[in-house]
């Protein structure tokens, strides 16, 4: 059987790499929902996103796709966040103060802050340093350098709910987190060539038990 | 600080793969689709799609051919060619493009950078920065058939306080030549501006990479090299890798 894949389209980005991603790494049913009524539940959900904070937000809430995502969340199955879509599974960010985030893993975003070489947005390619438990993700373990762009990233309240940093200005940022079904992922896997697609086969696999 | 980059440009007239010489003497080289694909089978860092053609004949690259390449890839994907409008730059964005190279508006209308960056973020804005050759304190605009008096590196940084997040540098004069690259400058703009630099326009060989990563290029970005030599992005990461510098690892 194949596994179901449901991906939130809030019409502020193009799906259709991230879509190709998912289709190249394993053969799924995948298809995009732009509204609580195109949900037909999945065993995989995925919020992608480019953006900011606040508008993401409001776009699942007019769409009512944070109420599928959470009964999604609550039901126990498998949830992705990709890039901005990771940032959405916290309480807040300090790009659209005031506005609470998805809240599925407790902590706040944070601006990006620029020291000696490094510059706000980050972006290009790094590498990842992996907690232990990363092992789920075995291609998050390699040395492999994935595509960033961003100028926040997640910090979790309880660090136990890091998965994966990478260097920044010479410090690290949080570049994936997990917590029981819920995953972020700060970097875009669907434009990390084919180590990204190799991310995404290890995300399936996860979902699939 | 992010990986140096190696990026294949890919050059179209709209409809195929062209090659020129100083930014002039366009002849067909072959499909741009088709390159795309071979360049995405090497496991590049990112590609560049450049429609010469399109700012002469007065319009924007086609959406069709931005969708096209960006098919082909898991990759970052730059483009340029008329894009002169927002809804322009956002057609670009939602066929695949990833970021958008403009160059003559940038000069012609300043405000355009901003509104750009503003509206989809810095990290979409690259601006072309044309000097007309190694002497000169001029840029290009037109596709090259206009000189514009002032500094390359005044434009790139009015680009860059205007809101542009990366710099596209190249010299009219060297271009497609594979003669080496104008180091000087590439030394003198990344020194100047905040935002990465990526060197076109002369490279010919891996030396000529390494050289231009050595002035302060963030990336390097080469057509013909890579297009009608045995040269490979691959083989130029492996190269500048063992001379030190810091490309991405690839499998």
């Amino acid at each position: 059987m194949k596994i179901e894949v449901e991906v939130v389209d809030l019409s502020i980005n193009n799906l259709a790499s991230l879509c190709r991603g998912f289709r190249e790494a394993a053969d799924i049913e995948l298809r995009t929902i732009a509204s609580a009524d195109e949900s037909r539940g999945a065993q995989l959900m995925v919020v992608p996103g480019v953006g900011a904070y606040g508008a993401a937000i409001g776009e699942l809430r007019s769409r009512g796709l944070d109420r599928v995502v959470g009964d999604h969340v609550e039901a126990g199955s498998p949830l992705l966040g990709v890039c901005l879509g990771m940032q959405l599974l916290s309480g807040s960010s300090e790009e659209s103060p005031g506005v609470p985030g998805l809240g599925f893993i407790p902590g706040a975003v944070r601006r990006l802050v620029p020291t000696g070489n490094a510059r706000v947005p980050n972006v290009g390619w790094g590498g990842l340093e992996a907690r232990e438990r990363a092992e789920a993700f075995p291609t998050l373990t390699g040395t492999l350098d994935f595509y960033f762009v961003h100028s926040y990233a997640f910090v979790p309240d309880d660090d136990a709910d890091v998965l994966v940093t990478s260097s920044f200005g010479g410090g690290q940022f949080v570049a994936g987190v997990w917590r029981d079904n819920v995953l972020g992922l700060q970097f875009h896997p669907e434009k990390s060539s084919r180590g990204g697609i190799r991310v995404l086969a290890d995300v399936v696999a996860w979902a699939h038990g | 600080m992010a990986k140096r980059r190696v990026i294949p440009t890919l050059l179209t007239d709209g409809v195929s793969l062209v090659k020129g010489e100083r930014f002039r003497s366009w002849r067909t080289v072959g499909s741009v689709v088709a390159a795309a694909r071979v360049f995405s089978m090497r496991d590049v860092d990112e590609l560049v799609l450049l429609d010469v053609r399109a700012t002469p004949e007065g319009r924007c690259v086609s959406p069709e051919m931005v969708v096209s390449v960006a098919e082909c890839l898991s990759v970052p994907l730059g483009v340029g060619g008329g894009v002169n409008t927002l809804p322009d730059f956002e057609a670009t964005l939602r066929a695949g493009a990833d970021k958008v190279v403009i160059g003559t508006i940038a000069i012609r209308d300043l405000p355009f950078v901003s509104a750009a960056a503003q509206r989809f973020g810095s990290q979409a804005v690259v601006v072309a920065v044309d000097a007309v050759d190694d002497s000169s304190n001029a840029v290009a605009i037109e596709a090259g058939s206009v000189d514009v008096d002032m500094s390359p590196i005044d434009l790139a940084l009015k680009a860059v306080d205007a809101g542009a997040g990366e710099i596209l540098l190249q010299t009219v004069s060297r271009d497609g030549l594979q003669g080496g690259m104008n180091l000087p400058l590439i030394e003198k703009v990344s020194a100047s501006v905040s935002v990465p630099v990526i060197a076109s326009s002369g490279a010919g060989t891996y030396e000529h990479l390494l050289e231009a990563f050595t002035a302060g290029a963030d990336a390097v970005a080469a057509g013909a090299m890579f297009q009608f030599t045995e040269q490979t992005p691959r083989g130029a990461r492996n190269y500048l890798a063992a001379r030190g510098v810091a490309v991405r690892i690839a499998d």
